[in-house]
């Protein structure tokens, strides 16, 4: 068996070949792209460390086949700054402390990108710690990386408002 | 080493560099997906290896189907007892005081459930895991034991790591006979499992004989020997990789047996292989912190006054090994008594061997102590805080030595400041908020040792003015990349942008252990050593030469600061590094220095960090649901060197309190030994939405004695108190006393 998997990844376009259709897309991104930003702590969808986008939307690359999202466009942690310049939600993660070990910060940051995004949590704290919830951090760096979601919420709103 | 107890006497402070708040110097790499850790590595030619593990936790292994793994396709070898090759150690032997007997295929017996029984190494993940589910073992089984009721009690030699079992201190029952009030009191701590998000993994390579490895290490210098001691090959000959660590808590301090198993796997395939554990297998054979039942009794005096103290506690280990928690020691520094008894005993049973976990002994231990000392408040109808400062230690309770310095008085008051501890009502029940919510408040005394180890660094400065210092310590979160750079930096005398700063393997001089909370003071003493070694031979050339505006100025005279020599006395005149080294004609200039205790210090002082830690919870009347809406706690622990990351990982810390206290516990199904909670589903952390408002503040303290850098530590303190303040706010929120941890609605619906 031999299956082509087609995905955009981080902007560029990638042909993987695939004798197997049982791999999973975080797998494909770390062992076969070997894109290993993107975490994983559980590989059953508990714990949010290989948070990804898929077409803008937050989900966890441990539960996706990568058959299953072909054609996608995916972003990962490797995609978000821009020639060298962090993305704001990073710059915040490094400014707030919002990190310890830095295992689940990838897929922290990833999903903080996709809730600020959704728009559903504006700057009100319990909602961002909400909607945070599904990324466990160990070394509980929850009061950084709540900081961290609001911090990076103003400044996105403040550009867009610039911009507009 | 006597010159280095005695810095900082030369050419450097510390102060430019550490004591800033500066964000960590691997922040880019970590927000960026950069920063490798041991399952990011694919060397060319990699194998992947999934083991099978047991899932009966006592018995043998009768069968294993390894035709069918070996079918599959991509299957390369099936390993198990009948093949694996020759080991120059036996897994089973205790080598030292860090090694722990682990499972390598030693033989077809079972010991916990998870225990690895056999590998399949394949050229894809997907069909190693497909593998290794084909071997489908058999057992011959045998009723597992598998808590502290069912378990096998003994009489341990020493608990925790060579700690003596049992302390005595004047006559503890003459103590209790005198008190006015008594407290007879029980409590109980669950088995929890460190659960680092990162997965324990490795990836070893072999060339000839030299061994490569990547794999998360809190103890570089002691794993390269271990595993050179398990294949027979000098330590040289292993490189060991450890540049980020996704997490240790104490779990990636001590080998296990998976990674001698891929380690043979390598071996036998001839390639490199990469062996990473599914959550799941983190329930077994990488430890845990073991549970206990502490029984205490407290004696006071009509005042409020301890009269004696008592802890015992039972703490569960596995059939072959000894690591019992530590938990009874807890009580033997913290509280002033005329008279105090600590005894361990150990109880076997069918389960993985514990180890130490964050605060190991110290966690468990003030759990209970501090709930005891509430109930002895309560009994007295005395405010817990009040009570707590009418016993407060001068000295050691356990040694009658001074404090080597302690500002808990100021963690108390600071504490209960911020928090708004004044006006507490006495009484349980009395408060609610807006919605109803039953609320309580609670405080808990927070208390760490502050040991050194032993480390070796190595400085150089550059002639372009710039440094580098080498040593093999390690980054797992809690910020060792940046304290121990920013001690580096003023060790050298430079700024921290001229800095480079190499750690995390095992070619560099031994950085020691990552644990003990006493990383920065022990890697930290031997890297201010090393600077100071080097900048003393620069001073050296510098005041010698006649070209050199520091000529004369005699090497005592001249002070380093942000890449330049100073005349002491006339601070006008100074030479750059660069210009001294240009005129000298060197390209480096290298020192040297290693990090201990003064040993006239250790017996002459007791030395600890200490904490106060106030708790908020709310308690949904009807559901009972408890909520720790507030955590304030104070920390006393010598000088900070990077306030920033020292409120970190003390926040972290009581977030790890909030999980012992309300989450984490493994239940073991009697029938299997299996745990029904296996993986971070049923297994319970705190997530973001548990911790809404936790707060550490530092106190200052000036602790000449410590070590010369005056650090102590910050990274298991938190949890301690933290514990004990919650369950006390739920006591007082509720009225109901619950003996045994975690605090579930259950107990409280009652
Ligand atoms: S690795 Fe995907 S959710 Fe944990
Ligand atoms: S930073 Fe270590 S798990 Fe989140």
């Amino acid at each position: 068996m031999t299956l082509t998997l087609t995905l955009t990844v981080n902007g560029e376009r990638r042909e993987v070949p695939l004798d197997d259709a049982r791999p999973t897309l975080l797998d494909v991104l770390r062992e076969r792209i070997g894109l290993t930003g993107t975490k994983k702590g559980c590989d059953r969808g508990q714990c949010g460390a290989c948070t990804v986008l898929v077409d803008g939307r937050r989900m966890n690359a441990c539960l996706t086949l990568a058959m299953s999202v072909d054609g996608a466009e995916i972003t990962t942690i490797e995609g978000l700054a821009e020639n060298g310049a962090l993305h704001p939600v990073q710059a915040a993660f490094v400014e707030n402390d919002a990190f310890q070990c830095g295992f689940c910060t990838p897929g922290q940051i990833m999903s903080a990108v996709g809730l600020i995004a959704e728009g559903e949590a504006g700057d009100d704290p319990e909602r961002i710690r909400e909607g945070m919830s599904g990324n466990l951090c160990r070394c509980a760096a929850y009061p950084g990386i709540a900081k961290a979601v609001a911090d990076a919420q103003k400044r996105l709103a403040d550009n867009e408002r610039k911009s507009a | 080493m006597a010159e280095t107890l005695q810095f900082p006497t030369g050419h450097v402070r510390l102060g430019s560099n550490a004591g800033q708040p500066i964000t960590r110097r691997d922040g880019a790499l970590k927000v960026t997906g950069a920063a490798t850790y041991a399952a990011d590595n694919r060397p060319d030619g990699l194998l992947y290896a999934v083991y099978a593990a047991s899932s009966i936790a006592r018995g043998r292994v009768t069968h294993l189907d390894v035709a069918a793994a070996k079918a599959h396709p991509g299957v390369v070898e099936v390993m198990t007892t009948a093949n694996r090759p020759p080991l120059a150690r036996d897994p089973d032997a205790k080598v030292h005081m860090f090694s722990w007997r682990l499972e390598a295929l030693q033989d077809d017996r079972v010991r916990y459930a998870g225990q690895p029984v056999a590998v399949v190494i394949a050229s894809t993940l997907e069909a190693a895991t497909e593998g290794a589910r084909l071997l489908a073992p058999r057992y011959e089984s045998e009723a597992p034991r598998t808590g502290l009721d069912d378990g096998e009690a003994f009489a341990p030699e020493a608990v925790g790591v060579g700690a003596p079992p049992s302390f005595d201190k004047g006559d503890v029952e003459a103590g209790l006979e005198a008190a006015a009030h008594r407290v007879e009191t029980q409590y109980e701590t669950p088995a929890q499992y460190h659960n680092a998000l990162e997965p324990h993994a490795i990836v070893a390579a072999w060339e000839g004989d030299h061994l490569t490895v990547d794999v998360p290490n809190q103890a570089i210098a002691i794993a390269r020997n271990d595993f050179a001691s398990f294949f027979g090959i000098p330590p040289e000959n292993v490189t060991l990789r450890s540049p980020f660590i996704g997490g240790g808590f104490g779990s990636k301090a001590i080998l296990n047996g998976p990674q001698i198993l891929c380690i043979l796997a390598a071996r036998m395939t001839g390639q490199p292989v990469k062996l990473v554990l599914t959550r799941q297998q983190m329930f077994g054979p990488v430890g845990h912190r073991g549970a206990t039942r502490q029984a205490l009794r407290i004696g006071t005096d009509a005042d409020g006054r301890l009269t004696a103290l008592e802890h015992r506690a039972s703490a569960m280990t596995s059939r072959f090994d000894d690591f019992l928690e530590p938990a009874a020691n807890a009580s033997q520094n913290i509280y002033a008594t005329p008279a105090m008894r600590q005894i361990h005993t150990g109880v076997r049973a069918d389960i993985g061997t514990p180890g130490p976990m964050r605060a190991p002994g110290e966690a468990s231990g003030s759990a209970a102590l501090e709930c005891a000392m509430d109930e002895a408040a309560e009994a007295l109808g005395i405010d817990p805080l009040e009570f707590r400062l009418i016993n407060y230690a001068e000295t050691d309770p356990a040694s009658g030595k001074p404090f080597s310095s302690k500002a808990l008085r100021q963690c108390y008051a600071e504490g209960a400041k911020r928090f708004g501890w004044a006006g507490r009502p006495l009484a349980p029940r009395q408060m609610r908020d807006d919605a109803g919510h039953l609320v309580g408040w609670g405080v808990g005394t927070a208390m760490f040792p502050a040991p050194m180890f032993q480390a070796k660094a190595r400085a150089v400065v550059r002639e372009d003015g710039s440094g580098l210092v080498e040593i093999s310590a390690v980054e797992m979160g809690q910020g060792a990349l940046t304290a121990l750079a920013q001690i580096a930096a003023d060790g050298l005398g430079i700024d921290q942008d001229r800095l480079e700063f190499r750690a995390g393997n095992s070619e560099l001089p031994d950085g020691g252990v990552a644990g003990g909370s006493g990383h920065t003071a022990t890697a930290g003493s031997a890297i201010f050593a090393a600077g100071s070694d080097a900048i003393r031979k620069l001073a050296d050339i510098a005041t010698e030469d006649e070209a050199s505006p520091l000529f004369g100025a005699g090497n005592a005279g001249v002070v380093a600061r942000g890449g330049r020599l100073y005349r002491a006395d006339d601070e006008t005149r100074s030479a750059s590094y660069s210009d001294i080294m240009a005129r000298a004609g060197l390209a480096e200039i290298e020192g040297e220095g290693t990090g201990a205790r003064n040993p006239a210090n250790a017996e002459d002082y007791a030395m600890f960090s200490h904490g106060a830690v106030f708790a908020e919870v709310k308690v949904d009347p009807e559901l009972c649901q408890i909520r720790v809406s507030r955590l304030v706690g104070a920390f006393a622990a010598g000088r900070i060197i990077n306030p920033r990351l020292a409120e970190s990982q003390l926040t972290g810390g009581m977030i790890w309190g909030i999980g012992f206290a309300l989450h984490e516990e493994t239940v073991l199904d009697p029938r299997t030994g299996r745990p029904v909670n296996g993986d971070f589903a049923g297994y319970h952390i705190p997530v973001n939405a548990d911790a809404p408002s936790v707060e550490a503040l530092l106190v200052g303290e000036d602790d000449p004695y410590v070590n010369a850098l005056g650090v102590k530590g910050v990274g298991e303190i938190g949890i301690t108190g933290t514990v004990g303040a919650i369950a006390n706010a739920v006591r007082h929120a509720t009225g109901v006393r619950v003996g045994r941890f975690p605090i579930h609605i259950g107990a409280l619906l009652g």
